[in-house]
């Protein structure tokens, strides 16, 4: 076995794996991110979505790969490869529907998963580069979603990509050569697609994997939190392990295991029963292709776009600009980046804060709920009206913090986590 | 002098000039990767002036052409809205288009916004982020569009189906619009046979 004390200093176990280590830190890797990662030993449901990001990120990467062996990234046969990906080639449907249910999938998890730092504080110091590279990663996600949405060369592909890439117009001065930079034309044409096809499947990819090893890196460097938000390396027994920590493996390999069993359920479910999800992930424009004289009725990004497109919306255009929308909206994700420097309370989980940032946590994930139905709708009636407040109630959440998390009642934090025997 | 001895000025100095050279160095050998997503030649050249007969149109019709991929609305008003295109200057967020985006000649136009009274040219791409406005010519509670009933104050013109911005006939934005500018009309020529050529001030010159 490869983890054994004997190649503790030096000794090699000999076999293969002492070959390798003597050449390769193979051993010495497997024990420092694995085997003897000491995690804190009450994770609870919340802890899945880490592990199940990862599970999403190499469905997309395999399903992807494959996709690329039978997609063409020109305007005149995308749309029709897609198609002959789906009715002609063998398991090709299953393929693209896993690649496409696992877009959406990825934001399902990414969202819940950043939404158990907020709730537990796993931005805090000592974390806040753990939680700059995971908002890197959210960033170039939304990139890397938004270029593959256009790859199919559906109508709202189109359309879609002509919305998001006018946004870089509305900035003074260089906004109109700057779009036909990023279009490679004067409107979204071959040119556009062609290069997305190449940001999508080969540059964003590298990013993101080196952006998830680095958040992964981070992550084992100062330790994982955990639901009381204490730090357990502060207690460690004789053996210079954490009280409170259990090896990651076998422990949470094996836990993770079953949410893994769990999750693939549901999303089998979906890729099965319900690929397009009532046209929340593949929308009915999409079965349409391009159209550069025929706007769809009604344009609305994928729904994970749709808490910013609403922030967007929300904004009316002021001294002859609607770029006030575009900064809106871009300073949504911005200001994630401050988060860890924006909680001023002297606790980290909620389970020791008090009854304001609870509060607050609560209008924060209804408002940007709202935002994404929002975000769906057509703006009329009482959307507009809704996207405001809740756009408001979004900042509020944030630029507010420093304040109420200072004057909010916390609950003594106890010394070892709770929960557990 | 004493070679145990480093200099360190020296060396930083040495440093900071070799990453400042290499810097200058990236940059250039940044460039034509940056350039080649500029338009190519051949997306300029596709850019080329488009030419349209409009005499077939009848009042109240409308034709779309693509002109550098951007649809190119051609419509051809009645005289009843004509008539009544002054009346609403003071619902419009820029009635003199004093913000927006058109040739010299249109600008001085006034309220009609064309060469020709009775053709009104123009992108069909809204100026809040790029979707076409569909037309909704009818004035009054007669226009149903995009299963939004455009009211009893209607004076005819254009909706915008994504985030609901109207213009008027001559594409002039409402106020309190999601769009800041009126519809951007191009450079076109029209003779008195409405033969229309768009990308071009005169026929035969560039634009």
């Amino acid at each position: 076995m490869a983890a054994t004390p004997d190649s503790v200093g030096g000794a090699s176990p000999g076999g293969l794996i002492g070959w390798i280590d003597e050449r390769f830190p193979l051993t010495k890797l497997w024990r420092e991110q694995v085997a003897e990662y000491y995690a804190p030993k009450n994770f609870n449901f919340w802890y899945y979505f880490g592990v199940l990001s990862i599970v999403v990120l190499v469905n997309q990467l395999v399903t992807g790969i494959f996709l690329t062996m039978n997609y063409k990234p020109s305007s005149a046969e995308a749309f029709g490869s897609v198609e002959y990906i789906m009715r002609d080639l063998d398991w090709g449907w299953l393929i693209r529907y896993m690649h496409s249910t696992g877009a959406s999938a990825f934001f399902i998890v990414v969202y819940l998963h950043m939404f158990r730092a907020l709730m537990y504080g796993s931005f805090r110091k000592p974390r806040e580069l753990l939680w700059i590279f995971g908002c890197l990663i959210f960033l170039l996600l939304m990139a890397e979603a938004f270029m593959g949405y256009v790859l199919p060369w559906g109508n709202m592909s189109f359309w879609g990509a002509q919305v998001i890439t006018s946004l870089f117009g509305s900035l003074p001065i260089i906004g109109g050569g700057l779009v036909e930079w990023i279009r490679g034309d004067f409107v979204i044409a071959d040119a556009t697609l062609n290069r997305f096809f190449a940001l999508h499947v080969a540059a964003l990819p590298l990013a993101l994997v080196f952006l998830v090893i680095a958040h992964l890196m981070a992550l084992h460097e100062v330790g994982s939190n955990n639901p009381d938000g204490i730090e357990i390396k502060k207690l460690k027994g004789p053996d210079g392990h954490p009280l409170d920590g259990i090896p990651f493996h076998p422990y949470y390999t094996v836990k993770d295991l079953a949410g893994i069993a769990g999750f693939l359920v549901l999303f089998c479910g979906v890729i099965f029963f319900a690929p397009t999800f009532g046209g929340l992930f593949l929308e009915e424009a999409n079965f349409d292709p391009a159209n550069p004289l025929q706007t769809p009725p009604h344009i609305a990004p994928v729904w994970y776009f749709t808490p910013f497109y609403a922030m967007l919306r929300a904004v009316p255009s002021f001294a002859g600009t609607q770029v006030w929308g575009v900064l809106v909206m871009g300073a949504a994700i911005v200001v994630l980046f401050f988060l860890p420097w924006l909680d001023r309370s002297p606790v980290k989980s909620i389970r020791y804060k008090g009854p304001i940032f609870k509060v607050a946590l609560a209008i924060f994930s209804v408002s940007f709920v709202i935002l994404g139905i929002c975000g769906l709708k057509p703006p009329s009636g009482i959307y507009p009206l809704l996207s405001k407040i809740c756009t408001a109630l979004y900042f509020a959440f944030f630029l507010l913090m420093p304040w109420y998390t200072k004057i909010d009642s916390v609950k003594p934090v106890p010394e070892r986590v709770t929960g557990h025997a | 002098m004493n070679d145990q001895v480093v200099d360190h000025g020296r060396r930083r100095l040495l440093t900071v000039a070799t990453a400042g050279i290499g810097a200058v160095g990236v940059a250039f050998a940044a460039a034509p990767f940056l350039a080649s997503w500029e338009p190519s030649a051949r997306a300029k050249a596709l850019g080329a002036p488009v030419e349209v007969d409009a005499s077939k149109l009848e009042a109240g019709q409308m034709l779309k052409v693509v002109w550098r991929g951007q649809p190119v609305y051609v419509v051809r008003r009645t005289q009843t809205v004509l008539a009544a295109i002054g009346d609403h200057e003071g619902q419009l967020a820029d009635p003199k288009s004093e913000d927006s985006v058109q040739p010299a000649y249109i600008k001085s136009s006034g309220d009609v916004r064309a060469r020709n009274p009775d053709y009104w040219v123009g992108l069909a791409v809204c100026t809040h982020l790029g979707c076409s406005p569909l037309g909704a010519f009818e004035p009054h509670n007669a226009s149903q569009v995009a299963g939004v009933d455009l009211g009893a104050t209607w004076p005819g013109g254009f909706y915008c189906p994504c985030h609901g911005s109207r213009y008027d006939i001559s594409g002039r934005v409402f106020k309190g619009q999601p769009a800041p500018k009126n519809l951007t009309v191009p450079s076109y020529a029209i003779t008195a046979d409405a033969q229309i050529t768009i990308g071009v001030d005169e026929v035969g010159k560039a634009a």
